[in-house]
C-alpha cells in the first residue's frame, strides 16, 4: 500500500459505522440528514436504538416498501420512512420538548466547521445570495445531551474543518462533544481537540497537519484498553 | 346545537381579509392542506403574513399562494427544499419578507400563543446570529434568550378525521403543526377526510380538542402535494 491510498481513511460507510459502535443499547437518538442516515445501517446486532424524526415520530422505521409509503410518514429529510412496533406520533411542540428538555440521548450532525471549544457551524455559509433556512439544527444542539458530529475531516478543497473558531454562523456555542472523521475519532474536551482513536492506516502527523488547531494525542490508558 | 361543518373550502376561507396572518400546518406535503390553501387563492386576500415550517415545492398549494403574489412575509425555519423554486425568486426580489426562526422555537412561539403565554426563554439560537438583538437573561447558570407567542387571524390545518363539534384526529407525521396552529388562531379552518357526528370519535383518542377549531370542511380524497409536483400541476 502507497503512501497515499494509506492516508486515505474510513469511507462514509466506515465512518457511520465506527460511530454507530459506540451508541448504546436503548438509546433515543435522532440522525441528521446525509452522512448521520447512514448509522442506522451498522447498529451492532442485539442492540436496539429508539430513532427520533423531529416532525412528529419516535420509533422510526427503514424506508418503505416500494409502493408501499404513505406521503404522511415521513422523516425530516422529507422522505418516506415507517413506523416501528412501539412507535409514537406527536405534534411539534412535544417532539421539540423532547429535544430541548434533554430526553433525547444523541443528536448525530454534520458540519460545516467545529471549532475546538465546541462550537458548531453547521447551517449557512453566509454568502449572501443563499436562502436561509436552519430547521431544527439549533435546536438539537441546544437540547440533546451527546451531539456527536460525523464528517469528512477537511472540505472538498481540502481546507480544515476542525478549526480555532468557526468562520461560518454558529449552530451553537460549545455544544460538539465528539466528532467522527475520515481520519480520526476527536473529543472536544476543557483542552481542545484530542484524538480517541487514529482510522487504521493513518498517522496523528497527517490528521495534526489537516487539523487547523492544536490537536492532542489519544490519552496513554485509553490506548492500552 | 354546535355544528362547525362547512359545506366547501370555498365558504371555510370566505372572510380571510387582506394583510390577515395565516398559519399553515404541514411539514413538506405531510399535513399541507392544498384544498383550503387552494380556496384561499381563488378567494383572493392579500399582503398576507404566512407562518408555515416551509415554503412549498412546484407550483400547487403554500408554493402557488406565493407565486400568486398574495404572501409578503412568511415566518418559517426551512424555507428551502427540493422543487422549491417560487420562493426563493420571491425573496430575492425582495417581494416576500422572510423571518426565519428555529424549528423548535417556532412551535413553541405558536403553541405559547395559543396557551396565552406571551413569551418564553430558550437555549436555542444563543449566541448564534437568529439570536442577536434577543434579550438574554442567565437562569441556573445556564444563558436563555426570550421568544415572544405567536398568533394568528386563522389557521389552515389539515386533519384525518373531525367531528361536528371540531375535535380533530391526524394521519401519522401529518399531525406536526396542526395541534399548535389551531389553538394559535382566532380563526381555525381543518380540513379532514371524514367529518363524523359528535360521539363518533373515542374521546381518549382526540388530540385537537374542539374548543380550538372554528371551522371544518370534508375533503373525501385530498390530494398529495409530490403527486401534483410529479405530474406538472401548476394552481390555478
Amino acid at each position: 500500500m502507497n503512501e497515499a491510498s494509506a492516508a486515505r481513511g474510513r469511507t462514509r460507510e466506515q465512518m457511520a459505522q465506527r460511530l454507530a459502535i459506540d451508541i448504546p443499547n436503548g438509546a433515543y437518538v435522532n440522525l441528521g440528514i446525509g452522512i448521520p442516515e447512514l448509522v442506522a445501517k451498522f447498529v451492532p446486532e442485539g442492540r436496539t436504538l429508539i430513532y427520533h424524526t423531529e416532525n412528529g415520530l419516535l420509533g422510526m422505521g427503514p424506508s418503505p416498501a416500494e409502493g408501499k409509503g404513505d406521503p404522511e410518514l415521513i422523516n425530516a429529510g422529507k422522505r418516506q420512512v415507517t413506523a416501528n412496533p412501539g412507535a409514537a406520533y406527536f405534534h411539534h411542540a412535544d417532539s421539540f420538548a423532547m429535544i430541548r428538555g434533554g430526553h433525547l440521548d444523541l443528536s448525530v450532525l454534520g458540519a460545516l466547521q467545529i471549532a475546538q471549544n465546541g462550537d458548531l457551524a453547521n447551517w449557512s455559509t453566509g454568502a449572501p445570495d443563499a436562502i436561509p433556512a436552519v430547521g431544527g439544527a439549533m435546536d438539537l444542539v441546544a437540547g440533546v445531551k451527546n451531539v456527536y458530529v460525523i464528517t469528512q475531516h477537511t472540505t472538498k478543497t481540502g481546507e480544515p474543518k476542525l478549526v480555532e473558531t468557526c468562520d461560518y454562523p454558529l449552530t451553537g456555542q460549545g455544544v460538539v462533544n465528539r466528532i467522527y472523521t475520515d481520519l480520526a475519532v476527536i473529543d472536544v474536551t476543557p483542552d481542545g481537540f484530542r484524538v480517541v482513536e487514529l482510522s487504521p492506516g493513518i498517522e496523528f502527523e497527517t490528521v495534526e497537519q489537516r487539523t487547523g488547531a492544536p490537536l492532542l494525542p489519544a490519552l496513554e490508558e485509553a490506548k492500552a484498553s | 346545537m354546535i355544528n362547525k361543518r362547512v359545506a366547501s373550502p370555498a365558504e371555510a376561507v370566505a372572510d380571510v381579509f387582506d394583510g390577515a396572518t395565516v398559519m399553515i400546518g404541514g411539514f413538506g406535503e405531510a399535513g399541507s392542506p392544498i384544498e383550503l390553501i387552494h380556496a384561499l387563492i381563488d378567494q383572493g386576500a392579500s399582503d398576507l403574513t404566512v407562518v408555515s415550517n416551509n415554503t412549498g415545492s412546484g407550483e400547487v398549494g403554500l408554493a402557488a399562494l406565493l407565486k400568486e403574489r398574495r404572501v409578503s412575509k412568511v415566518v418559517c425555519s426551512f424555507p428551502r427544499t427540493a422543487n422549491s423554486t417560487v420562493f426563493p425568486e420571491l425573496y430575492r426580489a425582495g417581494f416576500t419578507e422572510l423571518e426565519l426562526v428555529p424549528q423548535g422555537t417556532l412551535a413553541e412561539r405558536i403553541r405559547a400563543g395559543g396557551a396565552g403565554v406571551p413569551a418564553f426563554y430558550t437555549p436555542t439560537a444563543v449566541g448564534t446570529p437568529l439570536g442577536e438583538g434577543k434579550e438574554l437573561r442567565t437562569i441556573n447558570g445556564r444563558e436563555y434568550l426570550l421568544e415572544f407567542g405567536l398568533t394568528a387571524d386563522f389557521a389552515l390545518v389539515k386533519g384525518r378525521v373531525a367531528d361536528s363539534y371540531g375535535n380533530v384526529v391526524y394521519n401519522k407525521t401529518a399531525r406536526n403543526f396542526g395541534p399548535l396552529m389551531a389553538m394559535a388562531a382566532r380563526t381555525a379552518i381543518v380540513q379532514a377526510e371524514h367529518v363524523v357526528e359528535p360521539g363518533d370519535l373515542d374521546p381518549e383518542m382526540i388530540i385537537t380538542p374542539g374548543i380550538f377549531v372554528e371551522r371544518v370542511v370534508e375533503i373525501a380524497a385530498p390530494a398529495h402535494e409530490s403527486e401534483l409536483v410529479a405530474a406538472g400541476v401548476s394552481y390555478p
